[in-house]
């Protein structure tokens, strides 16, 4: 395990710098959030005239909603970049190699975990100019942010470990489909809890998505209620812990099909 | 752990011998894929320090055993060693010991030549100073150095190969595993990439296993030899063991227009020692043991004979004619079949 710690430095490193020499793929990854928030923003609009909404304002409630969409967009296709290593032979190369297997999941997910802070400080700007207020301030941005990394890696390691199972683009884009809207509408992200049927209520409050947008909101509030930020904070972490550990362990049913 | 002590000196001294312990030895490997056999229990054994080829028609088995050789893939019964060490046991230490060159290119396209080959480094345990040194030397050898900053997406083909033999060397492997390396690739870069590895198998301390279904390419740089067909061994010895088993040359005359073929072949059926004489339109062709002493032998009969020739040719037989024999087919049509 010595080698963990360095070798997911070298190969996140990697993953940046191939992020960073596709400029096309940045400039799309940093306008989507934007498209969304304005979008929604101006289709929504009057919804918060629908009774349930705390908030008289929509930009203020959807602004962690996009953060949180933004994360399931991205990182639902983390696993896409294990395929093309697996169809350009580097996967071989890789795990014939003394490199460490949870190095390479951590590699994907801290990749993962800088484009999303990016995406939701982006986010976040252009929810001001937009009007929207955060009493939270600074400290509730940050806990976002938090939250959202932890959800990254939690979706990105399932990505990961789904690319190593199914090892198609095709079956992994229908997966990461599949599975990131209902995720996003069975939470708050986009319409107050109080405002869903009660079955989505129920649903939502198992559901990590829910999770990451309450704490978001909640930090971002006024008068933040920390027991349920950190409670929150707290199932994210040892859901992601958990999605890592399986991925990781996708190694081996990748190498059985070898 | 016990360690006969004789063999624990022996493999500590600096030149190889024929009794040093096998760089790399299969025992009885079998792969099923469900109800597919893709390995029917092979076995062989390397020499350390030789340039050891696999040898096969696509889908033979020969990618199913450097998988198996390189711990990415398990056997479904059978052990194997490589560097000594037990592929099954310790697969981290067999990594450790080994370079891989697999049949994708296994270079990262986003990242320059440097950077494929540090991140080699780096991830092979080598650090700072040490590592940009080997990574430098490595471009020098492969002559990439003007290229060393280019991302590999921009190399030829022939360039990307050489930078993956390159990564599998970084970190200087006493085994090499080379899977089909010259496939994909135009005569000139195929006959550049022959002269690295015959110039790796002569200059480093490493023994090489190279795939290739390219017959050619076996008998150019090949020690020794297996040839695998249905997953499992029907053949090995050196190239020219192998093609001596056939016993003798292929002598081929061609006629001149105006000469007489009936008497031509009385001619040479009257030749001693001359075997399996066919006649194909004006050609002539049997086999002999030594071409060299039997052509003008022939030449003198068939000018008594007042017979005219136009061309004489002595071919030593090809290790195409030794998978005829030992599979009973062509292995151009065994590409065909397996594809």
């Amino acid at each position: 395990m010595t080698t963990l710690a360095p070798h997911t430095g070298y190969l996140t490193n990697r993953m940046i710098m191939a992020t960073l020499r596709q400029p096309a793929f940045v400039v799309i990854m940093l306008i989507q959030p934007m498209i969304w928030l304005l979008l929604f923003g101006q289709l929504f609009k009057r919804i918060v005239e629908i009774p349930g909404f705390a908030t008289g304002s929509y930009i203020d409630f959807l602004t962690p909603g996009v953060v949180v969409m933004t994360v399931l967009f991205t990182s639902g296709w983390a696993g896409m970049a294990f395929i093309d290593d697996m169809d350009r032979g580097v996967m071989d190369r890789m795990l014939s190699s003394p490199v460490s297997r949870g190095a390479m999941m951590l590699a994907s997910v801290l990749n993962q975990a800088v484009t999303i802070v990016v995406q939701g400080v982006i986010v976040v700007v252009v929810g001001l100019l937009l009007g929207a207020s955060f009493p939270g301030g600074i400290l509730g941005v940050l806990v976002m942010l938090l939250a959202s990394v932890l959800l990254a890696a939690a979706f990105a390691s399932l990505s990961n470990g789904m690319a190593l199972i199914v090892r198609t683009q095709e079956s992994l884009i229908g997966f990461s489909t599949m599975l990131t809207l209902p995720l996003s509408f069975l939470s708050s992200a986009m319409m107050a809890r109080e405002a869903a049927p009660g079955w989505i209520q129920t649903v939502s409050s198992y559901n990590p998505v829910d999770w990451t947008v309450v704490a978001a909101r909640e930090a971002l509030s006024a008068d933040p209620d920390w027991a349920a930020v950190l409670l929150r904070l707290g199932g994210l972490f040892v859901v992601a812990v958990a999605m890592g550990w399986i991925a990781t362990r996708a190694f081996r049913a990748y190498q059985r099909s070898l | 752990m016990t360690v006969p002590t004789g063999r624990a000196t022996a493999a500590r001294t600096s030149t190889h011998t024929k009794d040093d312990p096998p760089a790399i030895e299969a025992v009885d490997l079998v792969k099923k894929y469900g109800d597919v056999t893709a390995l029917d229990g092979l076995s062989f054994a390397v020499r350390p320090g030789t340039v050891f080829g696999l040898l096969g028609p696509n889908g033979a088995g020969k990618s199913t055993t450097i998988k198996i050789l390189t711990t990415l893939s398990r056997p479904t019964s059978g052990a194997a060693t490589v560097a000594g060490i037990d592929v099954l046991a310790r697969p981290n230490d067999v990594r450790r010991a080994i370079g891989v060159v697999t049949q994708g290119a296994g270079t990262d396209r986003q990242a320059t030549g440097r950077e494929n080959l540090l991140l080699a480094a780096h991830l092979q345990g080598m650090r700072g100073r040490a590592a940009k040194q080997r990574v430098d030397e490595l471009l020098e050898l492969f002559s990439l150095t003007d290229s060393a900053k280019r991302i590999v997406k921009q190399y030829s083909g022939g360039m990307q190969r050489k930078l993956d033999v390159a990564m599998g060397l970084v970190h200087r492997p006493s085994v090499l595993f080379l899977d089909e390396p010259t496939t994909g690739l135009d005569p000139q870069a195929r006959a550049e990439m022959w002269a690295e590895i015959a110039r790796l198998a002569r200059q480093e301390r490493l023994t090489i296993l190279l795939t290739t279904h390219y017959l050619e390419e076996a008998d150019h740089l090949a020690d020794q030899l297996v040839i695998v067909d249905r997953g499992r061994l029907v053949a090995q010895g050196s190239p020219e063991e192998l093609k001596s088993e056939l016993r003798g040359d292929a002598v081929v005359i061609d006629l001149s227009p105006d000469a007489s073929v009936e008497l031509a072949r009385a001619a040479i059926e009257g030749l001693a020692g001359a075997r399996e004489i066919t006649v194909s339109g004006r050609t002539i062709r049997t086999r002999v043991d030594h071409g060299a002493s039997a052509v003008p032998a022939a030449l003198a009969a068939l000018e008594k004979a007042a017979v005219a020739v136009a061309a004489v040719t002595v071919a030593r037989p090809a290790l195409d004619d030794v998978y005829l024999r030992h599979t009973g087919r062509t292995f151009a049509s065994a590409e065909a079949v397996n594809r």
